[in-house]
């Protein structure tokens, strides 16, 4: 891992019109390649948090600064438009609860897979075919798939065809929110398999929001717990789910059935 | 007692006021509404293919008819102007008709069918095969001014993706295409770029008249009335079809010539003749049909199409 950080993020707040509190306080630093976890229960804060990172909403307070290429620490909101727009379809990538928020339903996988090399200016019909190929492939999607439309796949399938569909551009970053919500549970251990060896694989840095400890004891490497808009606990992912300090982190690692 | 004759002379010779029949004034809209029209024009000419909007104003047919068009026309026609109005390249049908009709009567301009003698050509669907002039004006008639409308549907995104530049979405329209058939289907309203920098619909010409628009003499304009939106293509500006590096843009051909005029290289539409499946391909462009046929050029079924009644009357 380099020692020069990826995503700086320095005592992020929002706070909704009306003062409903949506996260106060928040700061970490996450590094090229790693994966950061963040958990807590509904309304904790954590897509919030989650929207103030992925420059979709402007926090209250505090800075969100992200390593642009070529240019340094930036903050992301600090960012002309077109820029961001830009980081979100190269250096960026979100995968969505829904895979319906992430995907066009009514364009092949084939299609979805290449918008972004498109959207970056590929202008080859058969590169952008043979890659898409590869990334179905890599995400476990038979190549005969690749001209149905989503509309036609599992959940799981879809959820993984979004997946393919951020990492075809290399990003180095990826936000995930719950990503394997609304899968059964053996989906959700394929995708989270093949989550982790992707990231590995790549080196991709990821920030996952989830509420399902299952996922973040898999894929990250450090964990934030959240409360009520705020980091109760933070460290190694081990660290914090097996010797828990807050109470509250110990309710949520207790309240998980041991199978 | 002095007040009522200085109103009634005030409203009768307003200079304002300029009308052909008497009812309507000059070129249906009033002089307000086209110096609108003119100044979202200049700015559409001054901004090659970015789409102006206007404040469209209701017309006397319905929307799809041509109303944007209609208004475009309205705006720029002067009293020295000839007008030809063309409908899926004939001077001849419905739509051709009426809106000749129209400026006939509220301009007083005369009407033409023939191409060179036009210094204002409104249309749907087509380009004229003879090649335009300098001293002359086309004007489109458009249904849907956004070309990325079918692939995404909100209107600030779009908005977005014009001003910054981001193009990729129609891309990957032409990628389905291929995707599924192998290749570009598209076949009319095929997207072009223009001036190496706006995204454009070309309204409904088949595919085969874009290359037309490349570095065109005539001053291109484009009137969508239900979107209320108009742009433009200033003379000799370079507008590119889209297409892939390897499946690069090609235009329609026809196998066989036109079977009136023996004309190559324009675009055919066919004909049905009976009810046993028998049919022909002759000219789309009537007056270019015609006018080959004036100069003694005669297609495979010149006479027999000539005993059928068909073209009898071009």
């Amino acid at each position: 891992m380099s020692d020069q950080p990826l995503l700086e993020a320095e005592g992020v707040s929002h706070t909704y019109p009306g003062g409903q509190l949506g996260c106060a306080d928040v700061g970490f630093t996450l590094y090229p390649g790693e994966v950061l976890g963040i958990v807590g229960e509904s309304g904790s804060g954590k897509s919030t948090l989650l929207s103030c990172l992925s420059g979709a909403l402007p926090p209250s307070r505090g800075s969100v600064r992200f390593d642009v290429r070529g240019q340094g620490m930036r903050d992301v909101f600090a960012l002309s438009e077109p820029e961001r727009r830009l980081l979100m379809r190269t250096d960026w990538g979100i995968v969505h609860q829904n895979p319906r928020d992430g995907l066009r339903m009514s364009v092949s996988a084939g299609g979805n897979v290449g918008e972004r090399l498109m959207a970056v200016g590929a202008r080859h019909y058969g590169d952008i075919r043979e890659q898409a190929l590869d990334w179905l492939d890599r995400v476990e999607i038979d190549a005969d798939r690749v001209d149905h439309q989503p509309r036609t796949f599992s959940g799981g399938m879809q959820q993984r065809t979004q997946i393919a569909r951020i990492l075809v551009s290399q990003p180095r970053l990826v936000f995930m929110d719950e990503p394997t919500g609304g899968l059964d549970v053996s989906v959700q251990a394929r995708l989270l398999d093949l989550l982790r060896g992707l990231v590995r694989d790549l080196g991709v840095a990821a920030v996952v929001v989830t509420h399902d400890l299952a996922v973040v004891r898999l894929l990250s490497d450090r964990l934030m717990v959240m409360r009520q808009g705020r980091v109760v606990e933070a460290g190694l992912t081990d660290q914090v789910l097996d010797d828990p300090q807050h109470p509250y982190s110990q309710l949520l690692v207790s309240s998980v059935l041991q199978a | 007692m002095s007040a009522a004759p200085e109103e009634k002379e005030a409203a009768g010779s307003g200079a304002q006021f300029h009308s052909i029949d008497g009812v309507y004034n000059f070129a249906y809209l009033d002089e307000q509404t086209k110096r609108m029209i003119r100044r979202a024009l200049l700015k559409a000419v001054a901004i090659p293919g970015y789409q102006v909007p206007f404040g469209g104003r209701e017309m006397p047919v319905a929307y799809g008819w041509g109303t944007g068009g209609m208004q475009v026309t309205a705006s720029i026609l002067g009293v020295d102007d000839v007008l030809k109005v063309i409908d899926q390249g004939a001077d001849d049908t419905t739509n051709a008709v009426s809106i000749r009709r129209f400026f006939n009567r509220t301009a007083g301009v005369p009407v033409t069918e023939a191409t060179d003698e036009a210094t204002v050509i409104q249309t749907r669907h087509r380009i004229p095969e003879k090649a335009l002039r300098e001293d002359q004006v086309i004007v489109y008639q458009v249904p849907m001014p956004e070309p990325l409308r079918k692939l995404e549907p909100r209107e600030t995104e779009t908005r977005k993706m014009h001003a910054f530049a981001e193009y990729g979405l129609m891309q990957v329209k032409l990628y389905e295409d291929i995707s599924r058939h192998g290749e570009i289907t598209t076949t009319y309203d095929y997207p072009v770029e223009v001036n190496a920098r706006y995204m454009m619909a070309p309204s409904p010409i088949p595919k085969f008249d874009n290359p037309k628009m490349h570095a065109m003499p005539a001053l291109q304009l484009f009137g969508a009335g239900r979107e209320k939106r108009i742009y433009a293509i200033p003379p000799y500006t370079k507008v590119r079809s889209l297409d892939f590096d390897d499946y690069p843009f090609a235009p329609q051909e026809f196998d066989e010539p036109c079977a009136l005029c023996d004309a190559k290289g324009v675009f055919l539409d066919e004909v049905i003749l009976d009810d046993k499946g028998d049919h022909m391909f002759v000219c789309s462009d009537s007056d270019h049909c015609r006018d080959r046929r004036a100069e003694g050029h005669v297609g495979d079924r010149a006479g027999e199409a000539a005993d059928k009644g068909y073209g009898a009357e071009i």
